[in-house]
């Protein structure tokens, strides 16, 4: 394991700390919550809670794509793939997230013609090449994967390619934030916000946070000085009484967003009424489908679909840890029924997953951090 | 998957489809760049994700993200495998 102190960047980490430290009040807790599953990853894989004082608490937030993805969207995607006349491209990500009668990578064992792609362009090549085949891509991913999609389905409708689908998917991230701050559980006082995803919808729409829900939020890149800069900064504000929406990601992400991107998005795709997430249920309005002009390249319309919400295994409690009301470790299956190599909820899917991200990386520095906290409790 | 790479364009492919051929790390590959205002003049650093130019990005950016990503290892080398089995028309 490689933490940030192998890094060049370990005195301006070590100062950041200090200055972090040196703005927790007597007797406040802080608790913030990374919304991106990029930012989960770097904090574990770096150690970042080892440098923060304990007062500071991050939350993993639900922005980790592959694991809001509902039992019965899985269930629907592996019914697609078992068509004998398709095949179905996805990203690496999805092939082991379980359904209600095993994984993708399980039904492709059982004969169906599941390939991994890099890009939903890679997948409309497929289709070109199997003009007798029908070649569906399941979509998903927030804003940032969404104007991916939409520019292969502007490309599959310029050329005609009638043997290709999208399987839609795409969920948007505001509503997600929107149901965490109404939820009865919120112990939030401020939000690292995603960095990718504001490259493409930009700073305004995370503008409700500060104003209606007085909570501080700051757009944050992914490499650990970033995540730090970002926690110094949401202190800053909390402590003074600020609730601004604040960009320490500016060389990368532009207030207005990418307007290009969102074109895109909204020339192929529109609100679904409603979308259900894994763990934290149905969210209206919280999830793009096809637009109907497109509904010859939407696998909703050209295969029949059961579409039936599945609940989640019992034991498995990814809502509760994506929604931030507890922590990975504190499941009742991490580590022991639920590992990353026989995952039962899809938080122990993803490498941007918390509980994976944790499992791989987190559980040692933790387990240094109790026994360097018990040495210094020792008079 | 979400993960945004510094890749440097290194040849036009085709300007009416927003093709050009960028450089990440060694592994070159075919990228769109119709999610940009305008196509990337050579030499310029783009941040790609899943075959799409997200954004434009300056030298030292690009260079520090790419540091970055190699320090993560495993998350970094399964992406450049994925790019590698890529060919992005």
């Amino acid at each position: 394991m490689r933490h940030v102190s192998e890094y060049r960047t370990d005195d301006v980490a070590a100062r950041l700390a200090e200055r972090i430290a040196a703005l927790v009040e007597p007797g406040r807790r802080y608790q913030l919550m990374e919304v991106c599953g990029g930012h989960t990853h770097t904090i574990y894989r770096h150690g970042i809670e080892d440098l923060l004082p304990a007062e500071v608490e991050l939350v993993h937030g639900p922005g980790c794509p592959v694991c809001v993805i509902p039992m019965g969207r899985q269930d629907d995607a592996i019914a697609i793939a078992e068509r004998n006349e398709v095949i179905f491209t996805t990203f690496g990500d999805m092939l082991r997230v379980p359904a209600s009668h095993g994984s993708l990578l399980d039904a492709k064992a059982r004969g169906a013609d599941v390939r991994i792609v890099y890009s939903p362009l890679d997948a409309l090549r497929i289709a070109r090449e199997n003009p007798d085949r029908e070649v569906v891509f399941f979509a998903i991913g927030f804003e940032t994967t969404a104007p991916s999609t939409a520019v292969t389905l502007l490309r599959a409708r310029a050329e005609r390619v009638a043997n290709f689908a999208v399987f839609c998917n795409h969920v948007t991230i505001i509503p997600a934030l929107r149901a965490i701050l109404d939820s009865p559980d919120l112990r939030i006082d401020g939000f690292i916000g995603p960095g990718h995803v504001s490259t493409v919808i930009g700073l305004r729409p995370y503008r409700f946070i500060a104003r209606d829900h007085r909570k501080p939020v700051v757009v944050s890149g992914f490499e650990p000085l970033d995540v730090l800069q970002s926690v110094y900064m949401l202190l800053r504000q909390i402590n003074d009484g600020r609730c601004e929406v604040e960009n320490q990601y500016a060389r990368v992400v532009r207030e207005e967003g990418n307007p290009q991107a969102l074109r895109a998005i909204a020339e192929t795709m529109r609100l679904r009424t409603t979308f259900e997430w894994r763990g934290l249920g149905f969210i209206a309005q919280s999830a793009l489908g096809l637009r109907p002009e497109l509904a010859s390249w939407d696998a909703e319309e050209r295969f029949a679909l059961a579409a039936l919400r599945v609940a989640d295994p019992k034991a498995c409690q990814c809502g509760e840890v994506l929604k931030g009301v507890i922590r990975p470790w504190e499941c009742k299956v991490f580590g022991t029924a639920c590992t990353p190599e026989r995952p039962i909820g899809t938080c122990m899917v993803s490498s941007e997953g918390a509980c994976a991200a944790y499992y791989n990386y987190g559980r040692l520095g933790r387990r240094r951090g109790r026994v360097a906290a018990a040495a210094r409790a020792v008079p | 998957m979400c993960l945004g790479i510094p890749a440097q364009v290194v040849a036009v492919v085709d300007p009416e489809l927003g093709l050009v051929k960028v450089d990440v790390s060694g592994v070159r590959r075919t990228v769109n760049t119709l999610l940009l205002e305008a196509q990337p003049p050579l030499g310029a650093w783009v941040l790609i994700h899943v075959g799409f130019a997200m954004s434009m990005i300056d030298e030292d950016e690009a260079l520090r993200t790419r540091t970055f990503l190699e320090s993560l290892g495993e998350p970094y080398d399964t992406e450049l495998d994925e790019l590698r089995s890529s060919r992005v028309q």
